[in-house]
């Protein structure tokens, strides 16, 4: 077994893209969460608006690479909105309700054949990250990083959805610590208090809503950027649950806390498939099949996040005091 | 306690005018399926004063309090406070307008602390608008008066060396102060308090009367929820009642006691509860 290989492949996944967009996608929850108490499920759903809000809007439009981004951020915005309206007024399990069907129906809108005009069916849309790979800096190539060599396109999604990362941590870390934090956290604990006090909490968990899933959509761009192509079958609530995990791995009420328990979970799956595969390739588990470890890993992690919500129900970062996973 | 003259204009009875009313109700009912919770006739407020809204478990004191603060909606009914018309308003808009109400439950937001959830109760701070809250210097002048004027409050209910801690690790008694005070970072003209005594203990009871009544000094208007009557009648300068959804009776806390209709109101619903408390005030009545 070659552990130098395991180690290098796991690491990998501290940068990797996938990362960055979970990571992505994780913060937009923690905003409706960890933030506001928002209970949203389908956060694939505002994750596919980004991804074939980009692909549409270059493939079929013919945008550059600036309105690709800006009409998939707004789609999320928009699907926010609707989503919004008729539940933030109720109480907070509707949302949930909302969002998980919402996000499923999406996921059948863009799979099936009879819109294959706009979405590609089934076979979805690629080749849509020309304008995008257009504007990177870096010379062709294959580019050494000591532990991973990557090609010039590799290194250039890379700094960009971690630029993103980065970026959104930033625009989260002054957004909760400001007033207007302070007023949302509030609602996630009794909005009928904040009510009282002269706010219009509407219009709070809407602002929300929104940011969390435009949020939401860039981890969904730059998915689907990475390999230049976005099918239907990616955006399943599995991808939301996946997201879920992540934030409640890092802590629920902090920023740094999504993006690492992003990087957490995939250099653990990496790292129990790696390990694993080795394992069966030098017979010491007879009873699996190459095929069937990449299954086992996903168990491995369910009793990893078992494990977690019994001892840390914080996750990694979060404040005991401040908040746990209570539902 | 104040003269009567100076608070009731005309004949002291059930839905009497007042000499200078801030809030004034009418015909406001609210049904819940047969049971009619609220039916209140008319009903006015006196402005500077301590009125006292007591009655019997299930009189309707909270749901009246939910109506008026726009947190649920009468089937019919007109009510208007300060002069402006009141039906239909959001709860928000309410408190806005300068009539804030705390909670017979207490709603301390328990994961923030005891400054941000009195920071929370200030109005205009534009730090609270969403594009607003990116740029601090639009908003840090604000931020600081409102942390002044929340830790001058904090050190008048004796809360201040809590300022830093949650909500959370507060006290029952605590956090009926914490609420009280968080309501006054409004300015506000009216506080309606509902039932700020429950679960507090004696020993608290005694501040919070004297912070009611320091309301009062500064020229704010008080109507609170109670339904021991002896609490009312220390710190009150008027009495409503209301039994079953209506206003039985009204006036000076020690005419009030005396009234058949405000005995009869306790000792018809209260046959099984704390005969005590009626049997004093009917000897004192005497």
């Amino acid at each position: 077994m070659d552990f130098g290989q395991i180690f290098n492949l796991t690491a990998g996944e501290l940068i990797g893209v996938f990362t960055a967009a979970y990571a992505l996608c994780a913060l937009g929850l923690a905003m409706h969460f960890g933030f506001t108490g928002l209970l949203n499920f389908g956060q694939a759903g505002f994750a596919a608006l980004g991804a074939y809000g980009y692909a549409f809007a270059a493939l079929k439009l013919g945008w550059n690479m600036w309105g690709s981004f800006g009409f998939g951020m707004v789609c999320a915005a928009v699907f926010a909105l609707i989503l919004g309206l008729p539940t933030l007024r109720l109480r907070a399990d509707y949302l949930a309700i909302v969002t998980i069907a919402a996000a499923q129906a999406l996921y059948f809108f863009f799979g099936t054949e009879k819109y294959a005009a706009f979405t590609g069916g089934s076979n979805g849309l690629s080749e849509f990250g020309g304008d995008f790979y257009g504007y990177n800096p870096f010379p062709v190539g294959r580019y050494d990083l000591g532990i991973i060599t990557l090609s010039e396109k590799e290194i250039w999604i890379r700094v960009v959805s971690w630029g993103l990362v980065a970026f959104v941590a930033v625009l989260l870390v002054i957004l909760t610590r400001s007033p207007w934090g302070r007023t949302l956290k509030g609602i996630r604990e009794d909005e009928d208090a904040v009510r009282s006090l002269g706010k219009n909490v509407f219009v709070y968990k809407m602002q929300s809503l929104v940011l969390g899933g435009v949020i939401g959509s860039l981890g969904g761009m730059v998915f689907v950027l990475s390999s230049q192509t976005n099918q239907a079958s990616t955006w399943v609530s599995n991808f939301t649950f996946m997201t879920w995990t992540v934030l409640l791995l890092g802590g629920a009420a902090t920023i740094l806390g999504p993006i690492v328990g992003s990087a957490v979970f995939f250099m653990f799956l990496m790292f129990t498939q790696a390990f694993l595969e080795g394992l069966v390739n030098i017979g010491a588990l007879p009873f699996l099949s190459i095929a069937q470890v990449g299954q086992i890993r996903y168990l491995l992690v369910g009793l990893f996040l078992m494990l977690l919500v019994i001892f840390r129900p914080q996750g990694f970062f979060g404040n005991k005091k401040e908040l746990q996973f209570n539902g | 306690m104040a003269n009567i003259e100076q608070i009731a204009k005309g004949a002291i009875e059930p839905g009497c005018a007042k000499v200078d009313p801030i809030l004034v109700a009418s015909g406001v009912t609210r049904q819940f399926g047969g049971l009619k919770a609220v039916d209140v006739a008319h009903l006015e407020i006196p402005r500077g004063k301590i009125t006292a809204l007591i009655g019997p478990n299930g009189a309707g004191k909270t749901t009246l309090f939910n109506l008026l603060t726009g947190f649920d909606k009468p089937n019919t009914g007109t009510w208007n406070f300060a002069g402006k018309d009141l039906a239909g308003v959001a709860p928000h808009k309410v408190a806005r307008m300068g009539m804030v109400r705390t909670f017979q439950l207490t709603k301390a937001l328990s994961l923030l602390t005891v400054i941000d959830n009195m920071r929370l109760g200030a109005q205009d701070n534009p730090g609270e608008k969403f594009f607003a809250a990116f740029v601090r210097p639009l908003w840090a002048n604000k931020e600081r008066e409102i942390t002044e004027r929340a830790d001058a409050l904090l050190t008048r209910f004796k809360l201040d060396a809590k300022r830093d801690d949650y909500a959370a690790g507060l006290s029952g008694g605590q956090r009926k102060l914490l609420e009280m005070a968080r309501a006054l970072m409004s300015k506000p003209e009216l506080v309606m308090l509902d039932e700020p005594m429950a679960g507090v203990n004696p020993a608290l009871t005694q501040s919070l009367l004297e912070h009611i009544k320091g309301l009062k000094e500064n020229g704010t208007t008080v109507l609170f929820v109670e339904h021991d009557m002896h609490m009312v009648r220390h710190i009150s300068d008027w009495v409503v009642v209301m039994a079953e959804g209506k206003i039985v009776a009204e006036g000076p806390p020690a005419d009030v006691m005396k009234n058949p209709a405000v005995i009869d109101a306790y000792l018809g619903a209260h046959a099984n509860s704390d005969l005590g408390d009626v049997e004093i005030a009917t000897k004192e009545g005497n």
